[in-house]
């Protein structure tokens, strides 16, 4: 009698563990994070990093889910606020990776909030992609990170040799913010490649100021007499506006040459027409975009009613990576720790990525090889394909 | 001689540009000051007092622009948006005496001045919600015209800043001087306890300072708004901050004093950006002020008896 009841309740519970383990099965939703500036210093970056998140999961949804290994998963989107600081950033991630169970994380946008954020990430060992950050710390000796575009130290040559061969320049300034990474880096970076073309001292003025001021009259004045020919100032699009205007109205005559961060349809709202003319480095560019890219756009603008900047045309690769590379894992096991695994062996390996940003190719750092896209502001305000510089 | 020329252009160069940032500051300063004086407390909301002027300021100059350019010449759309913003804010300013600082007069200072700090929040997020995160571009309510000077350049925008300021200050101090209701003030701000004896209310005299630092602060916006032209939620953090510094260097309760330390922070910020890296900047710039305050310690004009009588 004593065993029939032993192996009723053995029965029982065998049963219980399987079908709870159907159950989980069945229901395993795909969840990925995004961690995202919604408000703080620079909300439309964070709009636009939810606004192409959006339109990645409309896609995912019309097909019914995603499809791995011959099974449709139902994704779901976990997003949350850093306000733009490295504390929130870091916050944000951990509580995506141990409370929300995502697979993947795509974000933080800045090198100020990436690279605390994935340190955090590389710990947890999850995948976590930042589309926009541009710093080297962000994926150095961090298997688990990768990102969407191409490094600071790139994007200094490129703008040095485009200055160069483009007016033949040899003097040259750069007004940076000193409290900021992403500035601070590609400043260094920047001068760093002008004198190695150009030879010491060749950089004249070398200014700085600190996030938040709005003067930097004393600092342009002093570039001005300087002499330099070319003023880089690799900015946000707070504060690109400022500086142009008051270089102007300090005498300043000569080009202002920027970086991708003045990439946000923003600048040119808050800058107008003293931005007209005026060159940066980006990943992409809206006008004169074709194929993938242009539908991409147009559909962005059709929906949301405004031309999408670099940051969500980045987002939207990142997410079509961690897309790729999920569905190249062949299975999800679901067991969170070995999927993950799983999803960055499968990112590290994705060769020629089509992105509307370029081919990407990962190195062993996770960081990709593409090229750099020159874009002038025109007359009307709109950012134009001006030339294209490959690593 | 040309390199001694061009020194001297520079120098004269970094005066202007000292000039118009030390303006902000002066004119902020003041407010700070004159609440002091009167209830011998810093209103540290008044920071988010100027940025909520500088909103209204752009709200105002917006509408008027909208409406009526073309119709009536932009000397006159810039006088009516000074006017009609300095009025508004001044609601501001007694909205704050009334609603943060009043109820808490009898409380201890540490909870009166930790009010500030909250109203300041509360502007912040409140325009955070109604506006959006998103920044604000101030239009300009005139044409810049860049005027250039045997190698200096001085646009009609930081001329105006630099003497609307100045003019402001001149009026204030006229008013504190010679009016009934500026006499009243400095009365106060001489002995709190006697003269409402006297039957002068501190329940009107207190709004109407709160009311005159705000109308001030916002007029200072709308002169930032011309100079820096990108408005967001937390703009009067720093300045604020700044402006703070530059009351208590000017000693407390003194508005001559805020007003003088105000130029000289502008200065000391310019030159010392001037003369060194300019990453060493606030690090030098604060380090001067610090100097100075060691040695005086209750700023240029400070009144030996404030410091008696309460904190």
């Amino acid at each position: 009698m004593r065993k029939i009841a032993v192996l009723t309740v053995v029965a029982f519970c065998t049963a219980m563990l399987f079908s709870s383990l159907a159950l989980a099965a069945r229901k395993t939703i795909i969840k990925i994070g995004i961690n995202a500036p919604l408000t703080g210093d620079i909300p439309k970056v964070g709009e636009g990093t939810k606004y192409a998140a959006q339109m990645w999961l409309e896609d995912i949804e019309k097909a019914g889910g995603l499809e791995v290994g011959g099974k449709k998963y139902e994704v779901e989107l976990v997003i949350e606020d850093n306000e733009s600081k490295a504390e929130s950033a870091v916050k944000a991630n951990t509580k995506m990776i141990t409370q929300d169970d995502v697979l993947a994380i795509v974000g933080p946008q800045s090198s100020k909030q990436a690279v605390p954020a994935g340190e955090v990430a590389n710990k947890y060992k999850t995948v976590m992609i930042s589309p926009w950050s541009t710093n080297p710390s962000t994926t150095l000796d961090r298997p688990y990170v990768f990102r969407g575009c191409f490094l600071d130290p790139f994007q200094g040559p490129v703008v040095a040799n485009f200055i160069t061969e483009e007016f033949g320049f040899t003097k040259a300034a750069v007004l940076y913010d000193v409290a900021s990474d992403y500035p601070k880096g590609l400043a260094e970076v920047f001068k760093q490649a002008w004198e190695e073309k150009h030879g010491p001292g060749s950089v004249v003025a070398y200014e700085s100021f600190t996030t938040k001021d709005t003067d930097f009259s004393s600092q342009l004045t002093k570039i001005v007499k300087s002499g330099a020919q070319v003023l880089f100032t690799p900015q946000y699009y707070n504060e690109v506006p400022l500086i142009v205007s008051q270089a102007k109205d300090l005498g300043w005559t000569g080009p202002i040459v920027g970086s991708d961060s003045w990439g946000s349809a923003e600048t040119i709202e808050l800058c107008g027409e003293d931005c007209y003319g005026l060159f940066f480095s980006s990943h992409y560019a809206a006008a004169g975009a074709k194929g993938a890219t242009k539908a991409f756009i147009d559909r962005y603008e059709k929906t949301y009613g405004y031309i999408p900047d670099d940051v969500a045309a980045l987002t939207w690769d990142a997410l079509r990576l961690a897309q790729q590379a999920i569905q190249d894992t062949g299975k999800l096991t679901g067991k969170i720790e070995k999927d993950r695994e799983a999803v960055r062996d499968a990112l590290a390996r994705i060769k020629d990525f089509d992105g509307i940003t370029g081919k990407m190719t990962f190195t062993e750092e996770g960081d990709p090889i593409k090229c750099a896209v020159i874009v002038k502001i025109n007359n009307q305000g709109e950012y134009e394909f001006y030339g294209s510089s490959c690593p | 001689m040309e390199p001694l020329i061009e020194s001297v252009n520079y120098i004269l160069q970094n005066i202007i540009n000292a000039l118009q940032r030390g303006s902000f500051y002066a004119v902020i300063s003041i407010g700070y000051s004159m609440v002091y004086g009167v209830l011998m407390l810093f209103n540290f909301a008044h920071g988010d007092i100027f940025m909520v002027g500088t909103y209204i300021g752009f709200g105002i100059a917006t509408v008027l622009l909208a409406t009526f350019t073309g119709l009536i010449p932009p000397p006159v759309i810039f006088l009516a948006t000074v006017v009609i913003t300095m009025f508004l804010a001044s609601w501001i300013g007694v909205f704050v005496e009334v609603a943060g600082y009043r109820p808490l007069r009898q409380a201890p200072r540490a909870s009166a001045a930790i009010t500030g700090l909250m109203i300041g929040i509360i502007f912040e997020t409140g325009i955070l919600i109604m506006l959006g995160a998103k920044r604000l571009s101030f239009p300009p309510l005139m044409e810049t015209v860049n005027y250039h000077i045997g190698g200096i350049y001085i646009t009609n925008v930081k001329a105006m800043i630099i003497i609307i300021s100045l003019l402001l200050m001149l009026a204030l101090h006229a008013f504190i001087q010679k009016t009934k209701w500026g006499m009243a003030m400095r009365a106060m701000s001489y002995d709190f306890l006697a003269v409402p004896l006297m039957g002068v209310s501190i329940n009107i005299i207190a709004p109407l300072t709160f009311a005159v630092g705000a109308g001030l602060a916002s007029v200072a916006g709308i002169l930032y708004g011309q100079a820096y032209p990108i408005l967001d939620p937390y703009m009067g953090v720093l300045l604020g901050w700044k402006a703070f510094v530059a009351a208590i260097l000017g000693g407390r309760g003194s508005i001559k004093g805020a007003a003088m330390a105000g130029y000289l922070l502008g200065f000391i910020e310019i030159f010392v950006a001037t003369i060194f890296p300019s990453t060493l900047r606030d690090l030098i710039a604060y380090s001067i002020i610090l100097i100075i305050l060691t040695f005086r310690p209750r700023g240029f004009f400070g009144m030996e008896h404030s410091t008696k009588l309460r904190l």
